[in-house]
């Protein structure tokens, strides 16, 4: 990136150079992010980080994301516009961001646990499946008699 | 109130999972400023509680605070007006007009009297309460009427909250603010000009899914999550405050450096607001970044605290004719203190007598 | 609805730092005028020296312990200096201060930094308290003190004190806190002409008045 950051103009350069914008907040919450893994292990306590809640620069989120890592699993979920949902490479610490219909970003969390629950299949959600199945094999029957 | 469906129904209504309403509760607790724990109690809360009736009244204003409000990211207006309260009468916003549109504030107060919720933008003039009316009826009259059934207020921007712009030196109309009229109901001040509109949806919000109770305020009646700390505190440009380092111009160097404005008339240490870090359209920017010094518009008088240009340490009084008459004035006085003491040094002389020793022993 | 604490900046601001300001730029002008009108009887004698050689001399030099008072008396010396140094280092750099006086007159230079502004501000005012100690400690000097010494004391403290406490915050309201330390300074402005604190405008003359009588004797003063 160096290499090139010479031969960048404009817009750019400027982006480039807010990337490196740091508050200085990505360490205390690196810690944080810390006890929070251990007390899961420890006590199976799950825990939820407001990353919208601190001052967090563009260079805080590159510190983040460097230190933790990619992981093995990503989800989108579409729902109310989308969320990524990304498991990071220390297991058991994930990254929610949530998205509206414009793409605007709504929240963003760190989400310490070994399931985020937006993931599971809601209760409500399950039952008012089992009514749409029953009622599309319903009509399925319908068409095939 | 039992007509109004509750949230999660509404939002089962509109195909809309659970998932999206888990996703809709994180959004609305990070942008109430909640720690992300509470979600399931913001949950339990919209999933339990009617959505209360909500009249919102427009007086002495500029429509700024309606302006900034629709702005709003998260929570949005739509997600209040659809999903958290029902907005029965808003001016601006409602479809209704004219007589329609009075009906439909009388029906609500008299549907939800007690329980609803008022929400003021602009001042009220009480000079001559002609100033402003609306559908024939003073400003005066309709906030007295209307606070009446209320459960509580919210005073939306820096007029309804302290008097604001229309307050300002000499104060032509009389405006003063909804707690200077209004004494007997609960008052929050959401102050700004206007306020950052995320923290207006986020205040009715918390208010609405929690209670008056949830809502701590300072003493002038601001909530603290919002304006608990100083612009200044939370600058990004205050490291340059510490070095000592100021733009002196709009284009100097320093200015271009993004160094504190400090001497070019920014409020910010005597501001309190969130401005520095929920910031502006969708968190883009805030006056400050944008290289311009923070007005102060979260405070009472903020038009008259002394000049958006005159640094807060320097005067703001007329101390340079006053200066130059001590100047006249001592030197004056000086002379004449000069004169008299000269007079007692030469009357002393006069009376001085010569001493010796043989005079002494007769003495003694 | 107002806010008392932005009522009370604002006098600070306005007409406090009016009356302040007038009460010390006549006051100076009121006392140094007067001595000088009061003069000098005419020394007809011929000069045996240079009388303004050695005044102006004498302005800079008493400004050096003389030999062995470092030894008879360190906390004065080394407080004083401390003191005096400090109080400018934290007066004429903090950003806030330069804005005020450019404003007044005009003139502008670089501010310093926080930490140097603050190491001098707490240096002063240890100083301050151990002077406050010694006046205390030391019969003659207790003997000396009177009200007047204790009050330019506190009075000179009490801005580096507020100044403090309202940048850092420490405690009470940041807008309370910047108007108590304005009207402490305002405090110190008034009682500048009339009390000790005079001194920093007299020295010059006081110093120059004993050097050059020395220079016309054709003594080294």
């Amino acid at each position: 990136m160096s290499t090139n950051s010479d031969n960048l103009h404009g817009r750019e350069a400027v982006d480039l150079l807010k990337s490196h914008i740091s508050t200085g907040n990505a360490r205390p919450v690196l810690q944080e992010i810390h006890a929070a893994l251990e007390a899961l292990l420890a006590t199976g306590t799950t825990s939820t980080i407001d990353l919208g809640a601190i001052p967090f620069g563009p260079g805080d989120e590159r510190l983040l994301d460097e230190v933790l890592g990619k992981g093995e699993l990503s989800a989108t979920l579409d729902v109310l516009g989308t969320s990524h949902v990304e498991e990071t490479g220390i297991p058991g610490v994930w990254r929610i961001d949530h998205f509206d219909q414009n793409g605007e970003t709504l929240s963003r969390f760190v989400e310490v646990t070994f399931l985020p629950e937006i993931l599971k299949t809601q209760r409500a959600d399950a039952e008012a499946g089992l009514a749409r199945l029953a009622i599309r094999l319903e009509e399925h029957d319908s068409r095939t008699h | 109130m039992a007509d109004k469906p509750l949230l999660p129904d509404l939002m089962k209504a509109h195909g809309i999972s659970r998932r999206g309403f888990l996703k809709y509760c994180a959004t609305l607790t990070s942008a109430m400023a909640l720690p992300p724990m509470l979600a399931p109690k913001v949950a339990h809360a919209l999933e339990t509680t009617a959505r209360p009736s909500v009249i919102w009244l427009s007086f002495q204003e500029c429509t700024g605070c309606t302006e900034a409000i629709t702005r709003s990211h998260a929570p949005t207006i739509e997600d209040l007006i659809f999903n958290v309260i029902s907005l029965d009468y808003h001016h601006t916003l409602q479809a209704a007009s004219g007589d329609a549109a009075e009906h439909a504030r009388e029906q609500a107060m008299k549907d939800n009297w007690g329980n609803y919720l008022v929400v003021v933008d602009g001042s009220i003039p009480i000079g001559n309460p002609g100033y402003s009316t609306i559908a024939g009826i003073s400003n005066l009259d309709m906030l007295k009427e209307t606070a009446e059934g209320a459960a509580a207020i919210v005073a939306v921007g820096t007029c309804a909250a302290y008097g604001g712009i229309p307050h300002a030196d000499p104060n032509p109309t009389g405006a003063v603010s909804v707690s200077d009229i209004i004494t007997d109901k609960p008052i929050i001040n959401v102050p700004g000009c206007p306020p950052i509109p995320i923290v207006m949806t986020s205040v009715l919000a918390q208010f609405l899914t929690f209670g008056l109770e949830s809502i701590e305020v300072d003493k002038l009646g601001r909530p603290k999550a919002f304006f608990g700390e100083t612009i200044h505190d939370r600058c990004y440009r205050r490291p340059f405050y510490d070095k000592g380092l100021f733009a002196e111009g709009f284009d100097d160097e320093g200015a271009r450096e993004g160094w504190c404005l400090y001497k070019l008339g920014c409020k910010g240490p005597t501001t309190r607001s969130v401005c520095a870090t929920v910031k502006w359209n969708n968190g883009t920017s805030f006056p400050i970044q944008a290289g311009h010094g923070c007005l102060g518009c979260t405070e009472p008088d903020f038009w008259d605290n002394g000049g958006f240009y005159k640094p807060l340490s320097v005067p703001a009084g007329e101390y340079r004719k006053l200066g130059l008459a001590a100047v006249a004035g001592g030197a004056a006085l000086g002379v004449a203190g000069g004169a008299v003491g000269r007079a007692n040094k030469a009357r002393a002389a006069r009376a001085h007598e010569t001493v010796d020793a043989h005079d002494l022993e007769k003495k003694t | 609805m107002n806010n008392p604490y932005f009522d009370l900046l604002m006098w600070a601001r306005g007409p406090g730092f009016d009356i302040a300001l007038t009460i010390l730029i006549g006051g100076i002008l009121l006392r140094v005028v007067e001595i000088v009108v009061l003069g000098r009887k005419k020394d007809l004698a011929k000069p045996k020296g240079s009388p303004v050689s050695q005044g102006i001399k004498t302005i800079f030099t008493r400004s050096v312990p003389r030999k062995g008072m470092m030894k008879d008396a360190p906390v004065t010396y080394i407080g004083g200096y401390v003191f005096h140094i400090g109080f400018f280092i934290a007066f004429f750099f903090l950003g806030a201060h330069i804005a005020l006086v450019d404003d007044l007159i005009g003139l502008n230079w670089p501010a310093a930094n926080k930490a140097l502004i603050e190491t001098a501000a707490a240096a002063s005012v240890i100083a301050l308290l151990a002077l406050a100690w010694t006046r205390v400690k030391d019969p003659v000097r207790r003997a000396l003190t009177r009200f007047d010494d204790w009050l330019v004391l506190v009075l000179s403290g009490l801005p580096l004190v507020t100044g403090y406490v309202a940048v850092n915050q420490i405690f009470g309201d940041p807008t309370l806190m910047m108007a108590v330390h304005i009207l402490s300074a305002e405090l110190l402005m008034i009682a500048f002409p009339f009390t000790k604190l005079m001194h920093a405008v007299t020295f010059a003359m006081a110093r120059y008045y004993n050097g050059s009588i020395q220079g016309r004797k054709g003594a080294e003063s």
